[in-house]
């Protein structure tokens, strides 16, 4: 059931005003808001049943238990994995930070390539580049074409060396909206290099689509629960159980160990030997609810939700003049993370007039650099969308754009 | 809030800017600065007097940027033509002080710059406005160190 109407009732934070206009809320691809439900559930964690997991055994330490495995295992199931290949972590840049010091690092080294691409938020390139110093792997990466797409010939030819051993890649681009066909490289990768590895940044995916770990073909896929209309504060990695188990931990500490000496340690069974220390328990719980408040919804129908609105906003944008909509402009190709250019203006220009408009646009290079560059630029102004967003905000967004041209008029 | 971001005078000095020029003739020093972070660009060109105590003769800029960089590159020009080095050097103390939200002495001599103050507030577009002074500081000490050139990257982040 989807009703956009009604699904707004569930967000509070719509009901409000910035600078005394009524908030239009377009950057869900940087943090999406809360549904009511889901501070409820975080709510009744504080409430009821505050108490630590896995140790004690009174009735809140059950619960808590009980409460966060379920978390987990929603997690499992929204995205086609084995539980005990979901490990939660603070971020999903944490879960990109855990494959790299636990896989790359101790199955990579000289001789072999590690692949990313120029579309990578810095979550997928930063880890890579800093075990590389340790590691003593090439990186390499997939170039971006013109029109905001990997460049297939270039990856074929770089996969074709056979020594590409572990592959990093978006689902979907948080800047250009690119969705790419992460299943057919990953099979790819494989042909050439039957050890190889690869990594896929969920972060905008599953979000926003269906999503099944075992379809896109992923060793480890990465994700982030305040993208997702959960809290901040959580992350997952999902990751094949059989690679779990030879990898060693990422963090010490306790919860992640079976026996511990003065002197060594013997290691939890996963998924708990990668979730050392007390873990983000309410934070888990309340992603637990906004999955479910997600399938409620059905996933087919955010997506079909986001590409109609995406339509629009790209038939919209391009229709005024000197406005460019970076990217692929058939929504079919793409998700609902629409950066845009205006000529003669600059985006942290524009994104503070917009805000006076009540517009939470995102103005900046989105922590992806180097595909920014590749789009001849150093920021772009971004509207992305999301299950709350109506075609009333693109108006808004329209409106907005030409209040900003208004404003600094007589240049542009 | 905007209104002191984007005083009329910025926007004046957007739309119309004062001694925007690619090129300047029998100029002795060409410094580039730019912000990746923010993705400002800026060229200025500076024309010094010979004799005893040098001064500014003439001093153009050009560039892409935020039009709170550019605005405030334009008023600079204004406010120091014709200034000794040394005095062009303490003006640009007053403009940073004043960038820090301190009260400053010599507000009146940076002429259309005063409009920046609200620019304070604002502490991500701080380094905006004084891109065009640290630039021109900076073209200075290159033409003083004997030399004819200049490029220097800010790392500071922005937004």
């Amino acid at each position: 059931m989807f009703d956009v109407t009604t699904i707004r009732k569930d967000f509070p934070v719509l009901e409000r005003q910035v600078h005394g206009r009524p908030l239009v809320y377009l950057d869900s691809a940087a943090t999406s808001q809360t549904p009511q439900v889901v501070v409820d559930a975080m709510d009744d964690f504080y409430g009821r049943y505050c108490a630590n997991v896995h140790r004690g055994v009174h009735a809140l330490a059950e619960e808590a238990t009980a409460a966060y495995e379920h978390a987990r295992g929603r997690v499992a199931r929204f995205t086609g994995a084995d539980p005990r290949g979901v490990v939660f972590t603070k971020n999903a840049t944490e879960a990109f930070n855990l494959v790299a010091y636990s896989w790359a690092r101790v199955h990579l080294g000289p001789g072999d390539v590690l692949l990313t691409t120029q579309m990578e938020h810095h979550a997928n390139l930063v880890p890579w580049q800093l075990v590389r110093e340790q590691a003593g792997y090439e990186l390499a990466h997939v170039p971006v074409t013109g029109d905001g797409v990997l460049d297939l010939d270039a990856f074929d030819e770089i996969v074709g060396s056979g020594r590409v051993k572990l592959f990093a890649v978006t689902a979907m681009s948080n800047v250009v909206g690119t969705i790419n066909p992460v299943a057919e490289l990953a099979s790819r990768v494989r042909a050439a290099n039957d050890a190889a590895v690869v990594v896929v940044d969920g972060a905008q995916s599953v979000p926003h689509m269906p999503t099944d770990v075992r379809a896109l073909d992923a060793d480890f896929l990465c994700a982030s629960g305040h993208k997702m209309l959960g809290p901040t504060g959580v992350g997952m990695l999902i990751a094949r159980p059989e690679l779990l188990e030879r990898m060693p931990p990422f963090l010490g500490g306790g919860e992640m160990i079976a026996d511990v000496t003065l002197e060594r340690s013997t290691f939890n069974e996963i998924p708990y030997k990668f979730e050392a220390g007390t873990p983000v328990i309410a934070e888990a719980i309340g992603l637990g609810a906004a999955i479910d408040y997600l399938e409620d919804l059905g996933m087919a129908n955010v997506r079909a939700h986001e590409q109609a609105l995406t339509t629009t906003c790209i038939d919209a944008l391009t229709a005024i003049d000197g406005v460019t909509v970076h990217g692929p402009h058939d929504a079919a190709r793409r998700g609902a993370a629409i950066s845009f250019a205006i000529d003669g203006l600059h985006p942290h220009d524009i994104g503070t007039i917009m805000d006076r408009e009540g517009l939470a646009v995102r103005a900046g290079h989105h922590c992806a650099k180097p595909l920014v560059r590749s789009l001849g630029s150093v920021a772009t102004t971004r509207a992305s969308f999301y299950v709350y967003n109506t075609p009333d905000d693109i108006a808004a967004l329209v409106h907005g754009i030409e209040v900003t041209r208004d404003f600094f008029g007589g240049r542009v | 809030m905007t209104e002191d971001l984007y005083h009329e005078i910025i926007l004046d000095h957007y739309r119309s800017p004062r001694n925007r020029a690619p090129e300047l003739a029998g100029a002795q020093v060409h410094v580039h600065h730019n912000n990746p972070l923010c993705g400002d660009e800026l060229d200025l060109r500076l024309r010094v007097t010979t004799g005893e105590s040098p001064s500014i003769d003439a001093v153009v800029y050009d560039g892409e940027g935020c039009s709170i960089s550019m605005a405030s590159a334009s008023a600079m020009t204004e406010a120091v033509a014709g200034r000794d080095l040394g005095d062009v050097d303490d003006l640009a103390q007053n403009f940073r002080a004043m960038m820090h939200g301190e009260h400053v002495d010599r507000e009146d001599e940076l002429l259309d710059g005063i409009a920046f103050s609200g620019v304070a507030r604002f502490p991500v577009r701080v380094k905006c406005a004084l891109l065009g002074w640290m630039a021109l500081r900076d073209a200075i000490a290159t033409f003083e160190q004997g030399e004819e050139s200049s490029r220097v990257t800010h790392e500071e982040p922005t937004l």
